[in-house]
């Protein structure tokens, strides 16, 4: 009878296989073999409209560690997402400690949060074409606003004579990464607010009650209980938006040229990427290899985060628990 | 006493300046968009306004005589998202399912896979995958977007975490006993259960798919083909130089379905966000 239900749950068990099975075909045939195949890619001379190759061995990352061009996308990209970061975060965690904050007990908390978080929703594309109108040279509505509104002009000296004209936002290295980063501050930081208040609904009410009975004054509950508590919250959502960030693509693309003009400044990795791979010489291997580099660089920041950024105490209770976990399963 | 009430008013009177301004700050630019869509490239020219034109159907005409085919990258767009959608949440929740329910061998392994794929960036695969698509000649063919997404990682750590949480196994061991298999168990018994989820998964899966520029951008070469990104995309080019409302009126299609939509189902959506990604 025993050996019966055992022999019947063992077959039932096989029909896990049938479940997961267009999970793994599709996974491994559209994911992961495109993964190794870009590896491969990367250590040989594919490029233009020919599909044949030969292996060149790491000649395409010895160039691409010394590629100017590569390191300057790096850097545009740090620089847009640290920009579009710090006020992301700064912003977000203000307002998610006010709208927890009891006292103060705001109002129409809901529908800010609601509001703010829609261009989250809107296509990147767009928002980048809305965007690139909207500080349009020499009539869009942020120059008009400036000149008819407020009355600012920028002043250019031609000829000895002072000539009033309307801002090339996009002809200027600062605005236009300036631009980008807002648009992407614009975009997330309603979404970094729902989650940071997330983690402090998940912080146990008890933990306030008793600071409050001890008589701590809401500076304090702050510092003491929401902050440290929410640590976790934030690496996490520090993590994600680098890795989000090093794939920062639609915006930067569409925002000017293409080529991440004014000057190539604004031009992330994601942007050269397919500059090298989809324009010009259409050079696959290369930009398989600029990617393979993005990779690297991600894993080698999501590590440092997460060596400097997390309490050595918090990392022994993950791993504790961890084990615990693996022994309870088993 | 009052020095405290005076000091939470001030501290009250900062918080809500703060937020008009950015609520301001996050309606201003979508306003623009959809007053100057309906202006005409004079008016707007002469300067801001916060009142609507009557000039829409003129930047309507000015727009599809110009090839900007607004219906058919409508229809692709939906199209396409609503297959994207359909595949990746059906079978997500299989592969959910799978894992959850089944003691297998290697189930472990794959559960371990699926939690690695999550923190991979797309741009890993995305040449390789190109040149795949290239060689079985799938380059100019939905197939290439639809197909990719019957393995989407998120969508299965979500729905296992979900199923985990809600699903009782006496309802799947009562609906064996009365003889139900087990695909039918699946689809008749489990998915019901589990629809709050699948809404949620649909919604970010379709809104994504509607957003997604780039990789159709790549692969998609024959025009009618094109979805609405890849249209407001064309905006760029020189013969929409002088048509600024056509311009707005272009971008504005393409935002006004996820605006009207968000509209009725912001409450749902901003709860789903943290739904997956918060809770361990």
């Amino acid at each position: 009878m025993k050996q019966k239900a055992v022999s019947t749950e063992r077959r039932l068990n096989r029909w896990g296989y049938v479940f997961v099975l267009p999970f793994l075909l599709v996974y491994f045939t559209f994911h992961f073999y495109p993964t190794v195949y870009t590896f491969i890619l990367s250590f040989t001379d594919l490029r233009g409209l020919r599909s044949d190759f030969t292996l060149v061995g790491l000649e395409n990352f010895a160039k691409l560690v010394r590629d100017p061009y590569f390191w300057g996308a790096v850097q545009n990209t740090f620089i847009m997402w640290g920009f579009n970061f710090a006020p992301q975060l700064g912003i977000a965690l203000l307002l998610a400690i006010w709208f927890s904050d009891l006292r103060l007990n705001l109002k129409g908390v809901s529908l800010f949060r609601a509001v703010i978080y829609m261009p989250n929703l809107l296509t990147a594309a767009s928002v980048a074409l809305l965007f690139r109108s909207l500080f349009a040279y020499p009539i869009g509505p942020v120059n008009q606003f400036l000149q008819n509104t407020l009355g600012i002009y920028r002043e250019v000296v031609r000829d000895g004579q002072v000539i009033y004209e309307a801002f090339n936002f996009f002809r200027n290295v600062t605005a236009s990464r300036v631009i980008v980063a807002f648009i992407q501050w614009w975009m997330w930081y309603g979404h970094t607010l729902i989650m940071l208040m997330a983690g402090i609904t998940s912080i146990s009410s008890t933990l306030y009650e008793s600071a409050l009975v001890d008589g701590a004054n809401s500076r304090q509950t702050t510092f003491y209980i929401t902050l440290p508590l929410l640590r976790p919250m934030m690496l996490y959502i520090l993590v994600t938006s680098m890795i989000g960030g090093m794939q920062m693509l639609d915006v930067p693309f569409l925002l000017t040229d293409m080529r991440g003009a004014p000057d190539f400044k604004i031009r992330t990795t994601s942007v050269y990427l397919y500059n090298m791979a989809f324009q010009g010489r259409n050079d696959y291997a290369y930009a398989a290899a600029i990617s393979i580099g993005i990779f690297v660089i991600t894993i080698i920041l999501a590590l440092l985060i997460f060596f400097f950024l997390q309490d050595r105490s918090e990392l022994k209770t993950h791993v504790a628990k961890a084990s615990e976990k693996k022994g309870g399963k088993k | 006493m009052k020095s405290r009430q005076s000091a939470l008013f001030i501290h009250r009177f900062i918080c809500y300046s703060v937020m008009v301004i950015l609520f301001v700050l996050a309606v201003v630019p979508i306003y623009l968009l959809l007053i100057n869509a309906t202006r005409s490239t004079a008016q707007i020219n002469e300067g801001l306004s916060l009142i609507p034109g009557n000039n829409i159907a003129y930047n309507w005409n000015a727009l599809t005589r110009r090839g900007f085919k607004i219906q058919q990258g409508f229809y692709n767009s939906v199209y396409l998202a609503f297959w994207m959608t359909l595949f990746g949440v059906y079978f997500s929740a299989m592969t959910a399912y799978g894992l959850h329910v089944y003691r297998f061998i290697g189930r472990r392994f794959l559960w371990g896979l699926i939690l690695l794929v999550m923190m991979l960036p797309s741009s890993l695969s995305f040449i390789g995958f190109y040149q795949f698509m290239a060689r079985i000649k799938l380059t100019d063919n939905y197939l290439a977007l639809i197909i990719p997404t019957i393995a989407s990682a998120g969508t299965v750590l979500f729905l296992r975490q979900y199923l985990s949480s809600i699903l009782s196994m006496e309802l799947v061991d009562a609906a064996r006993i009365d003889g139900a298999g087990e695909i039918r168990t699946f689809n008749t018994i489990v998915l019901p259960i589990i629809t709050p989820a699948l809404a949620t998964q649909a919604i970010f899966s379709f809104v994504g798919s509607w957003n997604n520029f780039f990789t159709p951008f790549v692969l998609l070469s024959t025009e009618s083909k094109a979805t609405l990104p890849m249209l407001v995309q064309k905006l760029r080019g020189d013969i929409y130089r002088t048509e600024y409302g056509g311009i707005y009126l272009g971008i504005a299609v393409s935002i006004i379905p996820i605006l009207i939509f968000y509209a009725f189902m912001s409450r749902y959506i901003i709860s789903g966000i943290t739904m997956g990604g918060v809770k361990e």
